[in-house]
């Protein structure tokens, strides 16, 4: 029974963190149909607001410090949720219903960001505004004076170019300076810290350790979940996405303003992925890189659960939690001593990290076999659209 | 792999410019001022092997001076010795192999994990047994350690409870701590060739579960001063590490070392083994061109380079026939101002031993090229 219980918890444990992870990308994928690439790079930049909270909060010391954490949460979701908001204003809403362009577009987003996060200093920051700025006002200028002329379009290329080309020209120009070329983060990985309070172990329950943070992480991804399910089936602004992913023209024809649905949709989705890379500073290493480790299990949940499914995707992430965990401790030898020798031999073969997750792949798709909808598929009309 | 490598970068600069401005390498008569020229491997192993190619090819370099992971090594040594140039290489890694056109400057296995091993081994078994449990990432480095920590651990009398491999990048700990637990219900002897990330989440995941230093004492391999900065203090103190240099060594070359390279990149930067077997390279190489006058006739250079020895930052150390060098051993403990406090030090230093003599299938076998025969890269002694 103890045993039992320690792993149900440590299944939860994994699973839980699949499920943050996976949960805006739920969103923007199963609602949207956006494949976005650049999901583990919002998480990425969750966990950089997180290390930029954390230093603001540093000085102040004692137990206001200890509270840094629920703050950046709030911080994460609000500035990648904005973020996710221009991303979609700017970029993505210019390639629905091509998803091949969305896919490779979304990866250089992701590139674009590692980069950035690498490489970024205030002059670097000056610059890219002085950019922006230029560029506002320049392609302004040239639609008063040229809009009605047929090479207006190269016209306007050009003045983004050439905006571009003088960003460039500041950032050197403001590298000279030394203060302002210092880069933020730089390319190392960063040291965040949880608060005191999440760092050990709760106590026991019989002989069962609770660790702190792994107990916070499933609260975490528990009441996300809750958060979500009430706004999508509750709020107007969730029926109204709803409504537009089941049938865009419709809700068009009814007067939902289906563009700006869009944008808050991926927005939230954006959110969602930047609380996740806050909660998972708790757990491991904080990089540039950080992203690309969780992107690959995220689909995983959501085509194993079912596009567009968010009990599906809960589904998903507990089950290849479990499986993770219980082939990857060898468990199965405790609750089974008696086994004969060839199957104990493969049993302690799986029975590592490494292993258990090409177990854990084989599963999905020898699963996706015989549910190539994964668990639950969708069905009704907005299938075809 | 590549952040920790911009500070090897940054070490050799030091050791070329210290160099220079002091004359330069003095070689007939004359003097000549180095020119480093700097090709990223971007931690693609083919990419190793193609920027070496046009180092020598068509940069006509004198040495290189390269590699973090073993894997980085393996691409480049058929590279070497095709055409019969010299790598150096400072990371600490796990031999079984000796090559005429490799110098090896870090730790072999008899120069860090052996030592540490047996001295877990006199500090704990009376408490906790005869017995570790190895955790380190999915690849040649850990994989090969492990198997000479195992034949040790037989040698020892003792046990090898349990191993698991991550793969690189992975941070999800929690079926090994089950593991761990279920090994050692009390606390045991835990051995960590973790490389890179995966160090942070174990430690991290680590502290939450209450697996405490105190019951569950941990050695690393691969964390240096610098990884500590990365990880967090707080989750490594009191966590054992082994290396042939600590930033805390409290001698006046190694004090000079850290003064040096923080006046040239800033004070909030630290030193670490890696770093410091880097800077050495730099000066074995320039030592063994002026003992042998030239530095385009490699043959002469190569030959020159053993028994060449250098007042490193650790204390002094020499080139051997086997192309590695002698390091002094020290094992430290994780204090909390991400520093070591010394336990263990050898300090003399300890002659390398490339083929391991654990293991069943090297054990009698050796190198040593000063030798004039075919197989003077592994023979029976």
């Amino acid at each position: 029974m103890e045993l039992f219980f320690s792993q149900i918890l440590d299944g939860l444990s994994i699973g839980s963190v699949l499920l943050l992870a996976a949960t805006g990308l739920a969103i923007v994928f199963g609602l949207m149909g956006v494949i976005n690439l650049a999901h583990g790079e919002f998480m990425m930049l969750g966990a950089y607001v997180t290390y930029v909270v954390q230093s603001a909060f540093k000085p102040m010391g004692g137990v206001i410090f200890e509270l840094y954490f629920p703050i950046s949460l709030i911080c994460a979701f609000i500035v990648t949720g904005l973020i996710g908001v221009l991303l979609e204003r700017t970029l993505i809403r210019q390639l629905y219903g091509r998803p091949l362009e969305t896919l490779l577009a979304t990866w250089g987003v992701s590139l674009i960001l590692i980069q950035l996060i690498r490489s970024i200093s205030t002059a670097m920051m000056l610059g890219i505004i002085v950019a922006v700025v230029v560029g506002f006002f320049l392609t302004r200028l040239l639609r008063a004076k040229f809009s009605q002329r047929p090479f207006f379009t190269y016209l306007n290329g050009m003045g983004w170019a050439l905006s571009i080309g003088i960003g460039l020209i500041a950032v050197n120009l403001f590298d000279q300076i030394r203060p302002l070329s210092k880069a933020w983060f730089g390319p190392r990985n960063i040291d965040v810290t949880a608060p005191k309070w999440l760092q050990g172990s709760w106590g026991m329950i019989g002989t069962i350790e609770l660790p702190g943070l792994r107990i916070f992480i499933i609260l975490l991804s528990a009441l996300l979940l809750l958060a979500t399910y009430w706004f999508l089936n509750k709020s107007v602004w969730g029926l109204r996405i709803r409504s537009v992913t089941q049938n865009r023209q419709m809700s068009n024809c009814l007067g939902i303003p289906t563009d700006r649905v869009d944008s808050i949709t991926f927005g939230i989705g954006s959110g969602l992925a930047g609380v996740a890379g806050c909660a998972i500073t708790l757990l491991g290493s904080v990089g540039p890189n950080l992203g690309a480790a969780y992107i690959v299990s995220c689909f995983m949940v959501i085509v194993l659960g079912g596009v567009g499914n968010l009990l599906g995707t809960v589904l998903a992430a507990l089950l290849l939690g479990i499986i993770q965990s219980v082939i990857g401790s060898g468990t199965l030898l405790t609750i089974f001593p008696d086994l004969p020798d060839a199957a104990r031999g493969v049993i302690e073969f799986f029975a590592t990290t490494s292993m258990s997750l090409v177990l854990v792949f084989i599963f999905i798709i020898v699963f996706l076999q015989f549910r190539p909808n994964g668990m639950f598929p969708q069905k009704g009309r907005s299938v075809d659209a | 792999m590549a952040i920790s490598e911009t500070t090897l970068k940054e070490v050799e600069e030091m050791a070329i410019k210290e160099i220079n401005d002091a004359g330069g390498v003095k070689v007939g008569g004359k003097s000549y001022k180095i020119v480093a020229i700097t090709e990223d491997g971007a931690s693609d192993w083919p990419t190793f092997a193609e920027k070496s190619q046009k180092l020598i090819d068509s940069d006509k370099v004198a040495v290189v001076f390269g590699g973090w992971t073993s894997a980085s090594r393996k691409a480049m040594l058929p590279v070497y010795e095709s055409k019969n140039h010299i790598l150096f290489y400072p990371i600490q890694y796990e031999g079984q192999e000796c090559s005429k056109n490799i110098f090896y400057t870090g730790a072999v296995p008899n120069q860090q994990a052996e030592p540490a091993v047996q001295w877990l081994m006199d500090k704990f078994s009376d408490k906790l047994g005869k017995k570790v449990y190895l955790v380190g990432s999915d690849y040649v480095y850990p994989r090969t350690a492990n198997t000479i920590i195992k034949e040790q651990m037989k040698a020892l009398g003792g046990e090898t409870v349990g191993e698991d491999y991550i793969p690189l990048g992975n941070t999800e700990v929690a079926p090994i701590i089950a593991k761990i637990k279920k090994a050692f219900p009390d606390g045991g002897i835990i051995i960590n060739t973790l490389n890179g990330d995966s160090n942070v989440a174990l430690f991290k995941q680590f502290k939450a579960s209450g697996i405490d230093p105190a019951k569950y004492p941990i050695m690393s391999f691969s964390i240096a001063e610098e990884e500590i900065r990365q990880i967090g203090p707080e989750y490594t103190t009191g966590t054992y590490a082994a290396w042939n240099f600590f930033m805390s060594l409290d001698t006046p070359a190694s004090k000079k070392f850290t003064e040096d390279f923080q006046k040239m990149y800033g004070a909030d930067r630290v030193t670490g083994d890696p770093a410091e077997s880097a800077y050495n390279m730099v000066y074995l190489w320039k030592n063994a061109v002026e003992k042998a006058g030239t530095f385009e006739d490699l043959d002469k250079v190569r030959t020159d380079m053993i028994g060449i020895t250098f007042a490193a930052p650790q204390g002094e150390i020499k080139m051997f026939p086997n192309h590695h060098t002698s390091e002094r051993v020290l094992i430290g403990e994780a204090e909390p101002t991400g520093q070591f406090k010394i336990l263990y030090d050898s300090v003399k230093a300890i002659p390398p031993i490339p083929w391991n003599q654990f293991v069943p299938e090297t054990k009698g076998f050796t190198c040593d090229w000063t030798l004039d025969r075919p197989d003077a890269g592994k023979f029976k002694m």
